[in-house]
């Protein structure tokens, strides 16, 4: 019985130690080895069966046996074979023990050999019930081992698209890193020239001004000098006066040289006045609110508005009413800020009844009015003409940047937009317009006292 | 002679009084001033029978001086009273629009005071010497 499974036995064994070692730990050497005696087994196999040798294989296969046995319990490569050899381990010592007692005690083999025969089926279904374990574990730790291996791939493949993933961010990001960048340099340009446009139409409304400007110096200086050239004649009057002893006269010319430098004076301190508020429209804002009287700041920019209308439309008249409320107090403005926004309102006042008197007969009296007065929040100012009015479509644009009803080139279109941000952001006031198609437009302007 | 001006600067008042101070004094002129057109209008009706002449700036808030001119002229017909203008745009417009609403004279600011002495002494002799 024992002649046929030991070599068979061996044969898988060694199998089973090569196919051990491929999968966990390759070594050449090993597997030669291996290859050999699986070569060396079936040549012996056969030669036992051709020539029934087994009375001396028998102790080969014995050998090898345990050999194989040593083997994997001294190789700490072969750890993992251990249950499957501790499994077969019991078959082969009782094959040997059942074959020594054989062949040397044969009488007292005789007498157990029906116990031998139970301790081979005993060691044989430990075999296999050990074996099945076994292998049973092995499949588990494969199963677990291609999870890992599965979760392994999965993490890898995970990776692989993050990197992807991560690289479309990347690209992304530098393309709107870039997209930034360029709207950031736009949005640099674009303040750049509307503070550019602020000057030009700063500079633009100056130009409107500088005839008004110069009919507003040359007053003054009219009066300057023909004051003090009145100055002259009365003191070469004066000497002769002394000379003749004169005393009345002498005072009464000396009354009349005071009363003259005090007009120098006076139109000195005016011309001084307007060339201050000329340098302060055309100089950028420095921000400061100081106390200002609105009822004085609004006519000297009525007068300049005026006057700079009539420098460039020389039949050019309008009838200015002001109502002033004189118990106005003072309040904080930047003057030229709210100076500038008068003019823009004064200015556009003064085209409207200009425009409509190119249309109207002599009935009709072009006519800007003034008011200011208390109100709730501070001081309320408010200018009406008597022109077309604003069309109902154009009201609610009338604030906008670039908006302008007037001939191209005739408006930059920023005044009013320019009078509202100084109005409302400027100093947190009000701006508001009413008009009636054809009879009249108003503008209401609200200062926080 | 009843000389009426009429100008917004209210200081042309003491500047006419003070250069023509010697002709006040010897009574051969009197000066009436007006600051606005319409001022000027209500003197000359309650003067309308005071020979007048007129010197008028144009460029004056309300009725501006060549309306005024335009008014005096169509109103009073007979005779005519002088009106001169005197204005600080000395343009062309200016002067050819005064004279085709029939003004008399053009001046312009800054005041010739000689030169305007010397014209209205002549309108004054012409006058004296006319009647």
């Amino acid at each position: 019985m024992t002649m046929s499974i030991e070599p068979i036995l061996a044969f898988i064994l060694i199998r089973y130690l090569r196919k051990n070692l491929k999968t966990f730990s390759p070594d050449p050497n090993w597997n030669k080895l291996f290859t050999g005696f699986l070569y060396a087994i079936i040549a012996l196999f056969v030669v036992e069966v051709a020539f029934h040798l087994s009375f001396i294989l028998v102790w080969i296969w014995h050998v090898l046996l345990l050999a194989i046995v040593y083997v994997t319990f001294t190789v700490p490569k072969f750890e993992r074979t251990r249950p499957v050899i501790i499994a077969v381990l019991p078959f082969i010592v009782l094959s040997i023990v059942s074959d020594i007692l054989e062949n040397f005690a044969h009488p007292f083999y005789l007498r157990v050999e029906s116990i031998f025969e139970f301790a081979f089926v005993a060691a044989i279904t430990l075999m296999v019930a050990l074996l099945v374990r076994s292998s049973r574990q092995v499949k588990a730790l494969e199963k677990e081992r291609q999870k890992t291996l599965a979760e392994e791939e999965k993490r890898k493949f995970i990776a692989a698209q993050n990197e992807k993933l991560e690289l479309v961010v990347a690209e992304r990001t530098a393309e709107i890193t870039m997209q930034k960048d360029e709207l950031q340099h736009a949005l640099h340009e674009l303040k750049a020239t509307q503070t550019q446009l602020i000057h030009s139409e700063k500079m633009a409304s100056l130009g409107e001004l500088t005839a008004g400007i110069a009919h507003e110096i040359q007053n003054p200086l009219n009066f300057v000098n023909n004051f003090s050239e009145l100055n002259s004649e009365l003191i070469e009057e004066m000497k002769t006066e002394i000379e003749r002893g004169n005393l009345a006269a002498l005072i009464e010319i000396a009354d009349n040289i005071k009363e003259n430098e005090e007009k120098i004076m006076h139109h000195g301190k005016r011309a001084d006045g307007i060339v201050k508020g000329m340098l302060q429209h055309s100089r950028s804002s420095n921000g400061q609110k100081e106390l200002t009287d609105i009822n004085a700041l609004a006519d000297e920019y009525l007068r300049l508005s005026y006057h700079g209308l009539r420098a460039k439309d020389k039949s050019f008249n309008a009838m200015m009413e002001t109502h002033f409320d004189e118990s106005l107090q003072k309040i904080q403005v930047i003057p030229q800020d709210v100076g500038r926004a008068f003019l823009n309102l004064f200015t556009n006042a003064f085209y409207a009844v200009s425009e409509k008197k190119k249309h109207s007969g002599e009935e009709y009296k072009p006519t800007v009015t003034i008011t200011t007065r208390k109100c709730k929040e501070g001081v309320e100012i408010t200018v009406r003409d008597n022109g077309d009015g604003i069309p109902e479509k154009a009201l609610d644009k009338i604030f906008q940047p670039f908006f302008t009803t007037k001939p191209s080139g005739e408006g930059t279109g920023l005044g009013l937009s320019l009078s509202y941000e100084i109005i409302t952001q400027g100093h947190g006031g009000d701006i508001r317009a009413d008009t009636k198609d054809g009879e009249f437009a108003e503008f209401t302007i609200k200062l926080p006292a | 002679m009843n000389i009426l001006v009429v100008d917004d600067e209210s200081d042309m008042e003491t500047l006419f009084q003070q250069r023509f101070r010697k002709e006040i004094r010897d009574k051969r002129i009197d000066f009436f001033f007006a600051n606005s057109g319409e001022q000027a209008l209500f003197y000359l009706e309650s003067h309308v029978h005071e020979a007048v002449l007129i010197l008028s700036d144009i460029n004056m808030p309300g009725i501006s001086g060549l309306q005024l001119l335009k008014m005096i002229k169509q109103k009073y017909e007979n005779p005519p009273p002088v009106v001169m203008m005197i204005t600080a745009y000395g343009d062309d417009e200016n002067y050819k629009q005064a004279m085709q609403l029939g003004a008399d004279d053009f001046l312009t600011k800054p005041i010739d005071f000689t030169l305007l002495k010397d014209k209205l002494n002549a309108r004054i002799n012409g006058k004296d010497s006319g009647s």
